[in-house]
């Protein structure tokens, strides 16, 4: 069994360089405000997985506006940040794609109750790639025996807003009570976060998927294409934003928040698709 | 186990100077240099067991989520061990053949998926099977699309654990002497009696014991998986993807998944390295009298 021998051989070696590299101090509390240009500081961003284009430019831009910050994004699925937040990650903000995930991370102590702010909105639509395989024209189509149905799993907002569209609809007539149940068996796959269920459908391995207006951006919009939810059937979700109690740097984590606030963010927001707050 | 006694010292008759013993404990003192590591390596496989109940534990193995996971992985794993075997072995005795350029390049290409993160198959796997992969279209005009059923699934482990197998037979069918072969030639015996009376009963250790390693990669198998076979439960979501997925909403189920999924991991190695070991050095003994 030497091969095994030279494989485990390889892995304790591993895993002795994983342990070896603890994480390098970051200069938080030490780094005196008025001279905020000779350390870096870092800003622990925390933010769902629809944010990742817009808040990586947003966070281009605040690295601009104040020097010596260095925004570090952790970008994924609302409830694992939720989880990692309660389990005590390191976090300075956190924006959750609903409101269920942030009262997680406040139930859990970790954020102050009602300091939390909607800082932007979204709402689901139906995509489908662009050479639409299973020839998607409507909503009803997304019953047809057949199709493959690509969604977020439940736990993922996105997902319970996906299960929320079809309740709705199968509330109403014109699609019947039947519909909920008939697309649920279409259901391929339920993946683990949003753009999961864009890749699979950009990819064309499934017929359609249903994600947030905001996912088809950039090159995604020439991969698939969408077909708009009605408002009577849409949910809008809204997307509540915190600075975390234990944050480290709550007056940089603040700053950070009032930049996604201000019109300029909000603009940022808007070219990504989604909708701002205040609408 | 550490001991930081020293079994080695002059027995109690003799006379020891505190400084022998002295010498003795710092000559021994390295060994506390193992303990970091083995702490770190064994304290979060112990600390698992103690987020849940026994009532807890079996209350959850009712759910039809853990019922379903453990099921498709369980039946996943075997159908995967078994695909290595029958289409590992031949390729096994080839990489035992003379060394040449093509077999050391096979060799190499076969080690890939093992450090490889499994990911990266996930993907691969996508761009060569998916419907819209290199085989896709030709696939789908005989009616089979591979992403989203059990077959990804199983596709997804092979190549990733395959390798495990392979290489492990192949090492056991290097290990026979050429010579035995030669003599067997010259009693007459064909290529195929060759392999079934003598190469197959020499190396079954290596070719057993690489099959229990394809076998408990196979089971853990998770990166690859999610990408190419998607996550639905009772069709794709095996126990490492059930573990994921339920983390966020019921740490029960994983916890549960989880301690099953060391308790036969443990018990794969442990027959690997308890039983197989044994054998070898058995018949190891018993070639060489």
């Amino acid at each position: 069994m030497k091969n095994r021998g030279i494989i485990s051989g390889c892995m304790a070696i591993v895993l002795l360089i994983g342990s070896a590299c603890s994480p390098l101090p970051v200069v938080t509390e030490t780094a005196t405000p008025q001279l905020p240009d000779i350390e870096t500081t870092e800003l622990h961003v925390f933010a769902a997985a629809s944010l990742t284009d817009a808040f990586s430019e947003i966070g281009k831009r605040f690295e601009a506006a104040h020097p010596g910050a260095s925004v570090v994004f952790n970008f994924a699925a609302s409830q694992q940040l939720a989880q990692q937040i309660s389990e005590g990650a390191p976090a300075d903000v956190f924006a959750s794609a609903n409101k269920k995930q942030m009262d997680v991370v406040i139930e859990a102590g970790e954020v102050l109750s009602g300091t939390q702010r909607t800082f932007v909105k979204n709402r689901l639509v139906v995509i489908f790639p662009s050479d639409n395989p299973a020839g998607v024209a409507e909503l009803e189509d997304l019953a047809k025996s057949g199709l493959k149905l690509v969604l977020a799993a439940q736990e993922a907002p996105v997902g319970q807003y996906s299960l929320d569209f079809l309740d709705k609809a199968s509330a109403d007539p014109a699609y019947g009570a039947a519909f909920k149940d008939d697309v649920l068996k279409n259901v391929v796959s339920y993946e683990d976060n949003v753009k999961a269920v864009l890749t699979k459908v950009s990819l064309g391995e499934a017929d359609a998927g249903i994600v947030y207006t905001s996912d088809i951006t950039g090159d995604m919009a020439g991969k698939v294409d969408r077909l708009d939810i009605p408002d009577g059937l849409n949910v809008i979700a809204s997307y509540p934003i915190a600075t975390v109690k234990e944050s480290s740097n709550p007056d940089l984590a603040q700053a950070f928040i009032d930049l996604v606030l201000l019109p300029e963010g909000q603009d940022i927001l808007a070219n990504y698709g989604f909708i701002p707050a205040a609408e | 186990m550490i001991s930081l006694g020293s079994q080695d010292t002059p027995i109690a008759s003799q006379k020891v100077s505190p400084r022998q013993v002295y010498a003795a404990w710092a000559a021994q003192s390295w060994k506390l240099l193992a303990l970091p590591l083995l702490l770190f390596l064994t304290i979060p496989l112990v600390a698992i067991w103690t987020r849940t109940s026994v009532a807890d534990f079996w209350a959850t193995l009712r759910q039809p989520q853990a019922v379903q996971a453990i099921t498709l992985s369980l039946v996943s794993s075997f159908t995967t061990m078994l695909l290595a075997l029958l289409f590992g072995t031949p390729l096994a005795y080839l990489l035992a053949q003379r060394r040449t350029g093509f077999t050391r390049f096979a060799d190499t290409l076969i080690d890939l998926p093992v450090v490889l993160p499994p990911s990266v198959a996930g993907v691969a796997l996508l761009i060569a099977f998916g419907r819209r992969g290199l085989f896709g279209p030709a696939l789908s005009t005989v009616g089979i699309s591979i992403p989203f059923t059990m077959l990804a699934v199983i596709l997804a482990q092979l190549f990733v654990a395959a390798p495990y197998y392979v290489k492990a037979a192949a090492i056991g069918f290097t290990a026979i002497d050429p010579e035995l072969k030669q003599a067997a030639a010259l009693d007459g015996a064909g290529h195929w009696q060759t392999f079934r009376f003598l190469i197959l009963p020499l190396s079954s250790t290596a070719m057993l014991s690489g099959m229990v390693m394809t076998w408990a990669r196979a089971l853990g198998e998770f990166g690859a998986t999610i990408i190419f076979a998607g996550n639905l439960p009772g069709r794709t979501q095996t126990m490492p993807l059930a573990i994921y997925i339920g983390f966020e909403i019921d740490l029960e189920v994983a916890l549960t998944l989880s301690i099953i999924l060391i308790c036969l991991s443990f018990f794969a190695l442990a027959v690997v390295k308890g039983f197989l070991h044994r054998k070898l050095a058995a018949d190891f003994e018993s070639s060489s009298e």
